[in-house]
């Protein structure tokens, strides 16, 4: 009876990761498009094209339920299916539910596009032609090699224009709004003279002549990045012409073979790691949560190392070991179970408004009243962060230095070495894999935390990442992105949920890869801890 | 300690190389080693303390945010002024100050208006009130808080309005405030009673273009309505008017007020009657006996908003009251709750204009502040000697007094009267509501609404979730911890380790996501075969164990002792794939086809698709391994000793379990039950994902609910820094912490004893 209990435990641990593995990893599988004729009884029919997505068996007294011309007689159940339709433009939804018996005349054309677009989500249908500027330039069979060939110079165009936008344009009005709070700052000090203000309009022309040289390379590139159509024409015979601007891959799965497949899997993978998102998070990649997660923990973890060891090594070392440590290290303890939330409210209130805002008014004047530190960022995230990992570090290095026999300790001291060179020559060497074990169980805890980080600064879209080239290059007072509340957001506050899960899938999944990895290491380290220990003893 | 700096060291003194262990160099490489010692020593005790004291610092900060909305308001007299040109103006009728704090106003008995600077009592402008020949000031009334408008009646049976306007100009860039006088409704006075006697009471109300004016003499009463109507053409503006003809009264009024939605007109008669009419269909609503005993109504007053009444009676107490709509529909005044200023009676009612709160004055110069909803008596303070007139700022923060010639401004400090520990623990009885309730409602488009902090549907709501998911948990989370430390196998043992404690690691984003989106949508599909896979499994594993223990040794002992659970696990996957793919059709057979129609159609349940039962599941699977790890831990180191001699006596190792190791570990069961719940309890992202999110209270496991936490997820973002809600969300942090605090400390201590008494034995 009481097995029951372990393996029921070890399957839904089990079922969980496989389910969110299962999902997450098929969405980069460039799936058959089917091609069917779909006719609801009593309407007319029509051809519709699509992926599976999801079948599942439905009683048929529920889909007569939700007002289908449903027959009362035949099988108990109907498998209704979902079909990834695409074409947002033209049907208005991504998706659509069918019921299978309905749909006849099932077959995956090998001619059939996918076109992934930067907006309006994927088309499904076929290629027409090809134009350049409004001219024809291949039909038919020659259309599709064409295409490709264009795709990749749009490709390079895109990468030019984002480069051009972000990195130099970035830069301009970085400095310009460095002008602006230069010129502010003079002014609260009242030491605005007409040759300072000489000197910043100067600066500020020269600013202006190299945006204007920017913006007509940004005016020019876009055009070329707009030249080109392609003519396409969905199943059902609507023909829409879509810039190739718009169109970030086109590929044909019906007739790709398992190499292509895997390939392109491959690449599709690479996008989700290393690419901006697209259409509100439900597309492309996830690079800048990757980034900003990555980000956070190294600055929590840069805090939290040395504070937590120090007060390791005061409680257990230095501090007199009576009640009232005991008291202390009970209620440190503890502090690792406190709820998250209550530590991000604690970070929102004292880090963010009472030091974010004492910082804003003594360093920061000139950018009032828009706040500098005095609203939610990286730093604070960070902070926050370490305070709720603190006890994690603290707990696991006494354990360490509690495991480190007297005999070392007495022996070094023996032979005349000061307690701080016992400590720092012996019991710390010794004791650094198990602050290496709490510093990873730090950082897995805070990189899986969300709710606090809700409150200081974490959020669905930051324009940039807290890292770039312009001085002082770490930017702590910026918002980032972070997977966990990505998970949350693009999960249940997007716009089309349905077309984002396949992707809140792949980011659960890597998260949980990630997590786990830190986990198994620090179990690892721990056992082999033990072991050498245990000879020690003896 | 060793202190080496001071020491000279002796070297052996028979040896023949004799070691000078104190050369100049030696002695001060020994005294920098020395330094450093002490340096580190300092250097770590200060550290450490620092990070305890920061760590601390978390509780006293939270508790420092919280503290002010239990702390009542308090008021600071600023110099009496008694300016020259207050001694020729006799009378005070009434006072106003406006917005800045910067301009007063006080009307007098004759129908003078002054206007002048709060600081310094100094005169600005006045005006005459264009009263007619030989008429005087009979009566006098303002319309809702906030409007600035005041109706004054006159011995000639005539009424007049007019209205306080403050422009605010910039001349060289100095703000100045013009305060001038505005008649909406024509500086020409209004007849009221045709015989032109004088009027005792009068009030009114203006709603958009509408005003309605209701006036008395003796029992009689005169209301008449009035329209300002626009041409659109010319932009001429024409009046019309219109007498209402209402039912008489029998006994004198003693004063009037106007519903802001025009419907009701109360009027207060005889000693303390109200007398309610209905102005749409020009009827009597009821008659209504306000006081008992000898008490008589002295004062009455709208709150902000103009749906509750502030009635306050010659014994110094003040009731509010409101029109309650009863089960047919049929309204009808109602007493909400009482206050208890004074012994003497309420002269003024002084209503805020930007919350439920008010203040009151008495026939001996006390003030009271007060806050309807939170019932609350916030302050009670001697302002004046005897009878008193007095005005409140808008912003409630000064109140000016005038008694006996002089004037006296109050400044008021009363940042958060609307929370009180009965309208946050207990049930509140709001406006437009029909009785008292719980109600969690924190922001509304309307302005005239206010904020609804109540926390015990989000405390309910918290502990719902967690009863759920320890429901699931617990029996779950001991079975297991009991099996892995008392019969498994320690190979497997070290295999099912590392996945619980993997499964501790698992984010709770991760789990509320699969929560939200992939098994709310499942459960909803499969919900008999959810229910039926709870029933059956442990039924399932039963029959197993029956059938393992009937087969021929020969089979069984292929497997050896404690590898049962490896064996379970084909079982349970078969009970439960059996159980999910059957649901379809048990729907078919038992509920019609589907589930959730029977539910609510002929069991009345509702149903939530992100429900109770989700949560529970999902919650249920992130607490298991926090109770695991501690109930194993207290059996496992249930003493060998112990054991052995159980089994040696010839109980069977089930009789061993239940009544010697259980028995030992309940302290260490108990204790991890209670971390259990401490994590259940504060968990947020899995609620917020799981659930509506809807603050109700129902023990229905298929609706929503709200916990506190994710309630602070949701609300802390957009809330204004330094508001009540804002304290009440770092409240419920506050509870959190210390709920989870305490929990976690006495399961410290049990486990700390039990301990110790493992070691003794």
């Amino acid at each position: 009876m009481t097995a029951g209990g372990v393996s029921i435990a070890v399957i839904m641990t089990i079922g969980l990761l496989a389910v969110i593995a299962t999902r997450g990893l098929a969405h980069f599988w460039p799936a058959d498009v089917i091609e069917a004729t779909y006719q609801i009884p009593g309407e007319a029919p029509r051809v519709m094209a699509g992926e599976l997505v999801q079948a599942e068996e439905v009683p048929r007294a529920r889909l007569a339920a939700a007002g289908l011309p449903v027959e009362v007689k035949g099988g108990e159940f109907m498998t209704r299916e979902l079909f990834k339709v695409g074409n947002r433009d033209v049907y208005g939804a991504d998706f659509s539910w069918v019921v299978d018996e309905w749909m006849s005349d099932k077959k995956t054309p090998e001619k059939m596009v996918v076109m992934e677009r930067r907006e309006w989500g994927n088309f499904y249908g076929y290629l027409v032609n090809v134009k350049e500027s409004g001219n024809l330039v291949a039909e038919g069979d020659a259309a599709w090699d064409e295409l490709q060939k264009r795709i990749t110079r749009i490709d390079e165009l895109h990468a030019e224009i984002t480069k051009l936008e972000k990195k130099d344009i970035g830069r301009i009005n970085y400095g310009l709004e460095g002008l602006r709070l230069k010129k502010r700052s003079l002014e609260l000090k009242d030491e605005l003279s007409p040759a300072a203000q000489a000197d910043l309009d100067a600066e500020r022309a020269q600013w202006d002549a190299e945006y204007k040289v920017l913006e007509t390379q940004l005016v020019a590139l876009n055009k070329e990045f707009n030249r080109d159509t392609v003519t396409v024409k969905t199943v059902d015979g609507r023909e829409q012409e879509i810039s190739l601007g718009k169109v970030v891959r086109a590929y044909q799965p019906n007739a790709m073979g398992i190499g292509q497949k895997l390939s392109f899997y491959g690449a599709k993978v690479w996008e989700f790691v290393s690419d901006d998102p697209r259409e509100a998070n439900t597309e492309g990649g996830i690079f800048p949560a990757i980034f900003g997660t990555i980000m956070m923990t190294l600055i929590m973890a840069v805090i939290v190392t040395p504070f937590g060891v120090l007060a390791a090594i005061y409680l257990r070392e230095y501090a007199k070991q009576g009640p009232l440590t005991r008291t202390i290290r009970i209620a440190v303890n503890n502090l690792a179970g406190v709820p998250a939330i209550v530590y991000g409210v604690f970070g929102l209130g004292f880090f963010v408004y009472v030091l974010g805002g004492s910082l804003d008014r003594i360093f920061f004047p000139e950018a009032a009243p828009a706040p500098t530190f005095g609203t939610p960022g990286l730093l604070w995230a960070s902070l926050t962060l370490a305070i709720l990992a603190v006890p994690v570090v603290i707990v696991a290095t006494e354990e360490g230095l509690a495991r480190i026999p007297r005999a070392l300790r007495e022996g070094s001291l023996a032979l005349g070495a000061t307690k701080a060179e016992t400590l720092w020559k012996v019991v710390l060497p010794m004791a650094s894999p198990a602050m290496m074990t709490g510093l990873i169980l730090a950082v897995a805890r805070a990189a899986g935390e969300v709710a606090p980080l809700m409150l200081v600064g974490v959020v669905k879209l930051a324009p940039s990442l807290p890292v770039d080239g312009n001085y002082p290059y770490l930017h702590l007072d910026q918002k980032i992105m972070h997977l966990g509340f990505h998970i949350y957001d693009v999960g249940f506050q997007s716009p089309n949920v349905e077309a984002a899960r396949p992707l809140v899938y792949a980011t659960a999944l890597l998260l949980v890869l990630v997590i786990a990895l830190l986990n198994l290491s620090a179990v690892f380290i721990r056992n082999h801890l033990r072991e050498k220990y245990k000879a020690l003893d003896h | 300690m060793n202190d080496l700096a001071n020491e000279t060291m002796t070297a052996p003194s028979n040896s023949s190389q004799r070691l000078d262990f104190n050369t100049p160099a030696l002695l001060r490489k020994r005294r920098s080693r020395a330094l450093k010692d002490r340096m580190a020593r300092w250097y770590v005790s200060i550290g450490g303390l620092a990070v305890l004291a920061a760590i601390t610092l978390i509780f006293f900060y939270l508790a420092y945010v919280v503290m002010p909305i239990f702390s009542g308001a308090s008021i600071e007299a600023k110099t009496e002024q008694q300016p020259g040109w207050l001694a020729g103006e006799g009378k005070p009728l009434m006072l106003a100050v406006e917005e800045q704090n910067k301009v007063a106003m006080r009307l007098n008995t004759e129908g003078h208006v002054q206007f002048f600077a709060m600081k310094d009592g100094s005169a600005l402008t006045n005006f005459d009130l264009p009263l007619p020949a030989g008429a005087t000031i009979t009566s006098h009334s303002e319309d809702q808080p906030g409007s600035r408008r005041t109706i004054i009646g006159l011995s000639n049976g005539q009424a007049l309005v007019f209205k306080q306007n403050y422009a605010v100009s910039y001349p060289n860039n100095v703000k100045t405030i013009t305060p001038v006088l505005q008649y909406p409704f024509g500086e020409e006075p209004i007849a009221l009673d045709p015989q032109g006697r004088p009027l005792e009471h009068v009030a009114m109300n203006l709603n958009g273009d509408n005003l309605i004016i209701s006036a008395s003499t003796g029992n009689e009463l005169h209301v008449l309505s009035m329209t300002n109507e626009e041409n659109e053409f010319t932009g001429e503006v024409s009046q019309s008017q219109e007498r209402l003809s209402l039912p008489q009264m029998a006994e004198p009024i003693s004063s009037m007020l106007i519903d802001p939605r025009q419907q009701w007109l109360y009027v207060f008669n005889g000693k303390s009657a109200a007398s309610v009419f209905d102005l749409r269909s020009k009827t009597l609503n009821g008659r209504y006996n306000l006081l008992s005993g000898n008490a008589e109504v002295t004062a009455v007053s709208p709150l902000l908003g103009g749906i509750s009444l502030l009635i306050g009676n010659s014994l110094g107490g003040i009731d509010q009251w409101f029109m309650v709509r009863d089960n047919d529909g049929k309204s009808a005044l109602t007493h909400i709750r009482g206050f208890q200023m004074s012994d003497s009676p309420i002269t003024q009612f002084m209503p805020e204009e930007r919350r439920k709160g008010f203040m009151a004055l008495d026939a001996k110069g006390n003030m009271g502040i007060f806050h309807s909803t939170a019932h609350r008596t916030l302050l009670v303070e001697k302002v004046a000697d005897g009878d008193a007139v007095a005005a409140l700022s808008p912003r409630a923060s000064r109140v000016l007094v005038e008694s006996n010639g002089t004037l006296q401004t109050y400044k008021i400090d009363n940042p958060h009267p609307e929370v009180s520990w009965s309208s946050l623990w207990g049930k509140v009885w709001y406006e437009n509501y029909d009785e008292p309730k719980y109600i969690w409602q924190s922001t509304s488009a309307n302005s005239d609404f206010e904020p609804k902090l109540s926390l015990a549907p989000l405390t309910f709501g918290t502990l719902k979730a967690a009863f759920y998911a320890m429901l699931l948990a617990a029996p779950l989370a001991i079975c297991a911890a009991i099996y892995t430390a008392y019969f498994m196998a320690p190979a497997l043992r070290g295999k099912v380790k590392p996945v619980i404690e993997l499964m501790e690691a698992l984010p709770t984003v991760i789990l509320g996501f699969f929560a939200g989106l992939f098994l709310a949508p499942y459960v909803e599909g499969h919900l008999p075969g959810i229910f039926s896979l709870l029933l059956l499994t442990p039924i399932g594993i039963l029959l197993a164990a029956y059938g393992w223990s009937r087969l021929p040794e020969r089979i069984r002992l292929i497997v050896p002792d404690g590898w049962e659970a490896a064996l379970l696990i084909p079982v349970i996957l078969l009970v439960a794939g059996g159980s999910l793919s059957m649901s379809g059709h048990m729907e078919n057979w038992f509920f019609g086809g589907d589930m959730r129609l029977w539910l609510s159609n002929d069991l009345g349940i509702a149903f939530d698709q992100r429900n109770a039962l989700v949560v529970g599941l999902a919650m249920g699977f992130a607490v298991i391994p926090n109770i695991y790890s501690i109930a194993e831990d207290a059996v496992f180191s249930v003493p060998k000793s112990l054991t052995f001699g159980s089994l040696a006596l010839g109980a069977t190792p089930w009789q061993t379990l239940t009544r010697v190791v259980i028995l030992t570990a309940s302290p260490g069961i108990f204790s991890a039950l209670m971390i259990g719940l401490g994590r259940a309890v504060g968990e947020t992202m899995i609620v917020l994902m799981a659930t509506g999110n809807t603050p109700i209270m129902d023990m229905n496991i298929f609706e929503g609910l709200r916990t506190l936490a994710a309630n602070v997820a949701v609300e802390m973002p957009e809330s204004e820094v330094g508001s009540s809600h804002y304290r009440i969300l770092f409240l419920s942090a506050l509870v959190l912490l210390s709920f989870t605090f305490v929990m976690n400390t006495l399961a410290e201590i049990i486990r700390t004893r039990l301990r110790k008494k493992y070691a003794s034995l």
